[in-house]
């Protein structure tokens, strides 16, 4: 059983969703990074996804925008992304990491050396936006042979008639999109959102999780009732801004993973 | 548009999936990939309907000028004294480039998908004019992105495509420039994919953009085949174009890549130095890469990181080029070469003395390029370069680089 199986099925047994938190990786610093990362399972994150910076980021808004900006100043490069997850391994063997990133850097690395070497570090899923169903057969087979999860995004927009298009080769879990939109844009409405995750749900027996849109404890309470998890991005993302200005600051970002988790419980 | 294909034909590409060999394909978030499949069944249905392209051939006529002129550069061939010159005057067309070409094509299309606004990404100002002309016309709001440092670059266009009814939303992120215009405008099209279409202005992006563009810009080339068969009862010899993203080098190229004996060669801009950071050469300073919903070649570092473009030229300021253009390259059907913003201005200079036509800064790269062929070339050569824009705009530009106070 991978590590994200694991996580999902004693989520299970807990009866409640998990938290998934975002980090840009590198960002406001390698260091501060790396610190901010270690405080996410003692705080109650269930799965991290780890952004990889990149300069143009299409599908973000623009707290993600600049946390990406932010982190390459400070020198992150992908190398440096997956010797971060090896140094987190060193201490935590349970949480699931997922990297979440556009396809040039993975590219420019070379795809299957980078899965080679994501494996390597410790990584367990791949979530790469622009590399669509249509798209991601560059990237599918190094993955698998590597044991890394492609997880699939669906989106208010994918219709029935090609959901099946991107079930299909997904594994371990689904991100349902809340909106159409970038990061950190306006909250979904939980009302709309219920009949399309029904849906997915009698087509597949994967997890589903809800991301974007989802800021505060109330959001995460109300949206984890209609999935298997929910994604907490941009406004942990604000909260490490402030580290930038002032390190001492790193216990915000702990307190507010935590009461984003109190609220799941 | 559909002709007769052989199986080694270089004109029949994309496959069914958008790609040239490994280049193109749709490389964009799942929220869009549904838009762009409808784009492309639209376009699809579109390219084999005669009242479509009756409509197209209608306005090209009658809204843009076209024919444009193919005219004998007697002039120009005399002062280099080699190659026979001709130019291919789509700076004449309505809006003063040939990026209405492709605008007004699109925004047929967007007509016949029933959307009800439009927004394009802009860096000369050339296509955002282009797009604010066409949606005046059709009665369409639109929206144009466009790189903060082009706002202020060039604002004769900002202030044009706001008295044409659009709204100019100035991009400060990333780098302020082109690329970052465009990664704006698709977050916009990833909020609004309902009621939006994007106006892409050049044969870049996802499929069927490249494709879909280059159809409407290969009028150009059809004429240029009609015309010179006409003028001189044969083939040109070379066909030269500025490039960018590529549009008017692909619109002048396409109806002539199955016939082996025309030569043709692209003009990057070379900046201050493609051996410097300081260009825009895509193919010759660049690697292959994903980008903009395309794999294609780009300025990019080791670390995958895009680069900022540099040119004198705002309209070939992009860190990429289209993904046929990156194909092309590779089979070698098409050189691509590069010429300095100083050998631009230079040219810049010398076409407006010579032929009494200002041209934009974008084919005075193809034009500094011909003083560099030209002259050693023999008289029954006959060269055809895309005067794709007239230079207008590109007075204060070229007036501050001379030191000339407006």
């Amino acid at each position: 059983m991978s590590r994200i199986e694991q996580k999902f099925a004693a989520l299970r047994k807990e009866g409640r969703a998990a938290l998934i938190t975002f980090i840009m990786s590198g960002d406001p610093d390698l260091e501060t990074s790396f610190e901010v990362l270690k405080s996410l399972p003692e705080n109650g994150a269930d799965i991290i996804e780890i952004g990889m910076p990149f300069t143009d980021p299409a599908a973000d808004g623009v707290t993600i925008q600049k946390a990406g900006l932010r982190a390459l100043k400070a020198g992150m490069t992908l190398r440096h992304t997956l010797e971060m997850v090896t140094k987190f391994r060193k201490t935590d063997t349970k949480t699931p990491i997922i990297l979440m990133g556009y396809a040039n850097p993975l590219f420019a690395f070379g795809m299957e050396k980078f899965a080679k070497a994501a494996n390597k570090a410790g990584v367990d899923g791949l979530i790469i936006v622009d590399l669509p169903p249509e798209e991601d057969c560059i990237l599918r087979d190094h993955a698998k042979d590597n044991n890394l999860d492609i997880i699939r995004l669906i989106t208010p927009t994918t219709d029935e008639r090609r959901l099946p298009k991107v079930l299909e080769g997904a594994s371990g879990f689904l991100y349902y999109v809340s909106i159409t939109g970038v990061t950190g844009a306006a909250k979904p409405d939980p009302n709309a959102l219920k009949p399309h995750i029904t849906q997915i749900k009698s087509q597949t027996d994967l997890p589903v999780v809800i991301g974007f849109g989802i800021k505060t404890p109330d959001d995460a309470k109300t949206m984890s009732g209609l999935a298997d998890g929910i994604v907490v991005g941009s406004s942990i993302v604000e909260k490490i801004a402030l580290l930038q200005e002032d390190k001492s600051k790193l216990g915000l970002v702990g307190d507010f993973v935590k009461s984003l988790s109190s609220a799941l419980k | 548009m559909s002709k007769n294909k052989t199986p080694n034909s270089y004109s029949n590409q994309p496959d069914e999936r958008g790609h040239f060999g490994p280049y193109g394909g749709r490389y964009v978030a799942e929220t869009l990939m549904p838009l762009i499949l409808s784009v492309e069944e639209a376009w699809n249905a579109a390219k084999d309907d005669l009242t479509f392209w009756t409509e197209f051939h209608e306005l090209a006529k009658h809204y843009i000028g076209r024919p444009s002129p193919l005219y004998f550069a007697k002039k120009t061939t005399e002062h280099f004294g080699g190659a026979k010159i001709y130019f291919k005057r789509d700076e004449l067309n309505h809006t003063g480039a040939h990026k209405i070409n492709h605008c007004i094509g699109q925004v047929l299309l967007a007509k016949r998908m029933g959307k009800t606004r439009i927004i394009a990404e802009t860096g000369a100002g050339q296509h955002g004019v282009a797009t604010a002309t066409v949606c005046a016309l059709f009665d369409l709001p639109c929206t144009v992105f466009m790189g903060a440092k082009d706002v202020e670059r060039q604002a004769p266009n900002v202030f044009r495509m706001k008295l044409l009814g659009a709204e100019v939303i100035p991009v400060t992120a990333g780098s302020a420039s082109l690329k970052d215009a465009m990664n704006e405008a698709m977050r916009d099209w990833v909020t609004n994919v309902h009621n939006t279409y994007y106006l892409i202005g050049t044969v870049a992006g996802p499929h069927p953009f490249p494709t879909m563009v280059r159809e409407f810009q290969s009028v150009i080339g059809r004429e240029v085949r009609e015309q010179m068969d006409e003028r001189e009862g044969r083939l040109p010899d070379t066909l030269i174009a500025a490039i960018g993203g590529g549009s008017n080098a692909m619109g002048l190229f396409h109806p002539f890549l199955d016939d082996p004996d025309v030569k043709m060669i692209g003009v990057e801009a070379g900046g201050m130095g493609v051996d410097t950071n300081q260009h825009a050469a895509s193919l010759s300073g660049g690697t292959p890469g994903i980008l903009h919903g395309m794999q294609s070649y780009f300025l990019q570092d080791e670390d995958g990181q895009i680069q900022e473009a540099h040119s004198i030229s705002a309209g070939l300021d992009y860190p990429g080029i289209g993904p046929e253009h990156a194909w092309l390259f590779d089979q070698k059907r098409v050189q691509y070469v590069s010429v300095t913003d100083d050998e631009a201005l230079a040219a810049f200079q010398l076409c407006s003395k010579l032929e009494g036509i200002i041209p934009a800064l974008e084919p005075s790269h193809a034009f500094a390029h011909l003083t560099k062929i030209a002259p050693e070339l023999p008289k029954d050569h006959i060269i055809v370069m895309n005067l794709c824009g007239r230079g207008d705009k590109d007075i204060f530009t070229v007036a501050k680089k001379l030191g000339v106070d407006l």
